[in-house]
């Protein structure tokens, strides 16, 4: 008994090195939001919050204008991940639930294309958006990526596990197709509507490079563009940055620690269990 | 069944359509435009020549040897942590939940913030520096040397997809039968031996799995290099998205950038078949 508790005190404080090792930085960050630019490099560090954390905000809001940019992010992910969720959930049915010719080339394809890196179709859908006029708008920001493969994948996954009895019954009851999809598939797979639903909506907030080109003016920038312009300048002003950092970071942290077990079942395509 | 015949296919519609103009259509013009060039800002037809470009271009070289430095030591390191991790948090039944979303926690933040973070710990007078000196060990300069800007490089890297990879093989260890370990108790195989002996035999196809995922994901390496070292210094952290980047939007070379954007897709496809081939069923 004894062997085994040194043992377990063991295997705990590995654990509790790895989480620390893990948590650290996000704990840094929100403390060097709270206090002003040069704490950052302070010695011994600054570990401790100070009272600096709305004059950071202040100075980043007149340096990129939070609010603006906090507002596009939202826009862009919301509507994103409702159509992308929609769009997704639907295809998935039709590849899990119907027989129909060409299914399994045209589910290949889209298996395939996953492999495909984002750069690849940077720059033709640079030259599209710009040929529509449509640089520096909300559609060029949520259009592309909204049939994103993996995320059908993962309702074709799900809904497989839908037994058919059920749509034959809705079907002899007389329930047109799109009702037997919305009022009687859906809510039988919710909770692999929740993970794709945070999956998409993770991905939209957290993506850079397609923003960094669609998005031309400052007035469009995302998050993380504005973020990285922020960055990028000669003098940086340090609380700034990482109240935006915070700010960036915060809401999705919160976000995913209140929907972490849907979450992290949802990426597997199973159910974790626990 | 009493379907008709074109339900699934309306279902299917709007995904199609979408995949179409902004998948499948970008896939074939960018594969044209490798094979153009800009003439006085217009696109003309150039046969191979942005391909033969490639083997006298000495910054792709640069790139692609970085890329595949940082793929080579990143993508083991994190993976046999992943392991690791996974199995230590296994072996324990308290708390479980709340180490796998600690460790987790990283996976779930945007690039760009997290490259931020690393890059100002990172600086010189920075609190790893102040740390590593605690601890006897001189300042390391992290973002001036080439050498040590990949290595920041790899371990922002780590920091961040550990976790990811670890949630993976908790749940595929979840799956591997007790009685094997049980059986290996029997036969007095320590722990360490059976981990090599049950377990990572065991997670074969998740390994190759992971090791596939992030060799996709190294290969594309962009966001943490434009952040955290912007290239520097001298190119030493340049990688092939990178450079794409640069190729295509700083100096608006739209050809020669699809180039760069089609040798990804080719080594993607190359390394993902030779990982197969090598760690797949015999």
């Amino acid at each position: 008994m004894r062997t085994l508790n040194i043992r377990s005190m063991l295997l705990y404080a590995a654990l509790t090195l790895g989480a620390l090792v893990s948590l650290f930085p996000f704990y840094w960050a929100a403390v060097a939001a709270t206090n002003e630019s040069g704490k950052v490099f302070a010695k011994p560090p600054v570990l401790l919050p100070g009272g600096k954390l709305i004059e950071n905000i202040v100075n980043l809001n007149n340096a990129i204008g939070i609010g603006r940019v906090m507002f596009n992010s939202l826009v862009v992910v919301v509507i994103y991940t409702a159509l992308s969720l929609t769009i997704c959930t639907m295809a998935g049915y039709a590849f899990a639930k119907f027989r129909f010719k060409g299914r399994d080339i045209i589910f290949g394809i889209f298996l395939l294309s996953m492999m495909v890196p984002f750069h690849a179709l940077v720059i033709p859908l640079f030259k599209m958006m710009a040929a529509w006029g449509w640089l520096d708008t909300y559609q060029a920001l949520i259009l592309p990526n909204l049939a994103y493969p993996f995320a059908i994948f993962l309702m074709r996954q799900n809904m497989l596990a839908v037994p058919d009895g059920i749509m034959e019954a809705g079907r002899i009851d007389g329930i047109s197709e799109w009702g037997l999809f919305s009022r009687i598939i859906m809510p039988s797979v919710k909770p692999a509507l929740a993970a794709t639903a945070i999956f998409l909506f993770m991905y939209q907030w957290n993506s850079f490079l397609w923003p960094l080109i669609a998005a031309q003016s400052k007035e469009m920038y995302t998050l993380p563009v504005a973020l990285s312009s922020l960055f990028g300048l000669s003098r940086i002003d340090y609380g700034q940055v990482m109240a935006g950092v915070t700010l960036a970071t915060g809401p999705i942290i919160i976000f995913f620690l209140l929907l972490q077990r849907h979450f992290i079942s949802g990426m597997l395509g199973t159910a974790v269990k626990e | 069944m009493r379907t008709k015949a074109y339900v699934p296919y309306l279902f299917l519609t709007p995904a199609l359509v979408l995949f179409a103009v902004f998948m499948g259509y970008p896939i074939i013009y960018s594969f044209l435009l490798s094979f153009q060039t800009s003439v006085g800002g217009e696109l003309t037809f150039a046969g191979i020549s942005n391909y033969t470009r490639l083997f006298g271009d000495e910054i792709f070289f640069t790139a692609l040897k970085n890329t595949f430095v940082i793929m080579v030591t990143q993508v083991p390191l994190m993976l046999f942590l992943g392991i690791v991790l996974a199995a230590l948090l296994n072996a324990v039944k308290g708390l479980k939940g709340v180490f796998r979303v600690s460790f987790f926690m990283p996976a779930v933040t945007s690039l760009v913030a997290y490259s931020i973070i690393f890059s100002i710990m990172l600086m010189g007078d920075g609190i790893i520096n102040q740390f590593l000196a605690q601890v006897g060990i001189g300042a390391v300069p992290w973002l001036s040397d080439p050498i040590w800007a990949k290595a920041a490089l790899i371990l922002a890297m780590t920091w961040r997809w550990t976790g990811y990879n670890m949630v993976i093989y908790l749940a595929a260890m979840q799956n591997i039968s007790e009685s094997l370990y049980e059986a290996a108790s029997i036969d007095g195989a320590s722990r360490i031996k059976q981990f090599f002996s049950i377990t990572v035999p065991q997670l074969k196809p998740v390994i190759l799995f992971t090791a596939i995922l992030s060799t996709i994901g190294t290969l594309q390496l962009f966001d943490e290099p434009y952040t955290l070292t912007k290239g520097g210094p001298s190119d030493a952290t340049l990688t092939i998205g990178m450079y794409l980047y640069q190729t295509g939007f700083r100096y608006f070379d739209f050809g020669y950038a699809s180039t760069l954007a089609y040798v990804i897709v080719v080594l993607i496809a190359v390394l993902s078949f030779i990982q197969f081939k090598v760690t797949g069923d015999k």
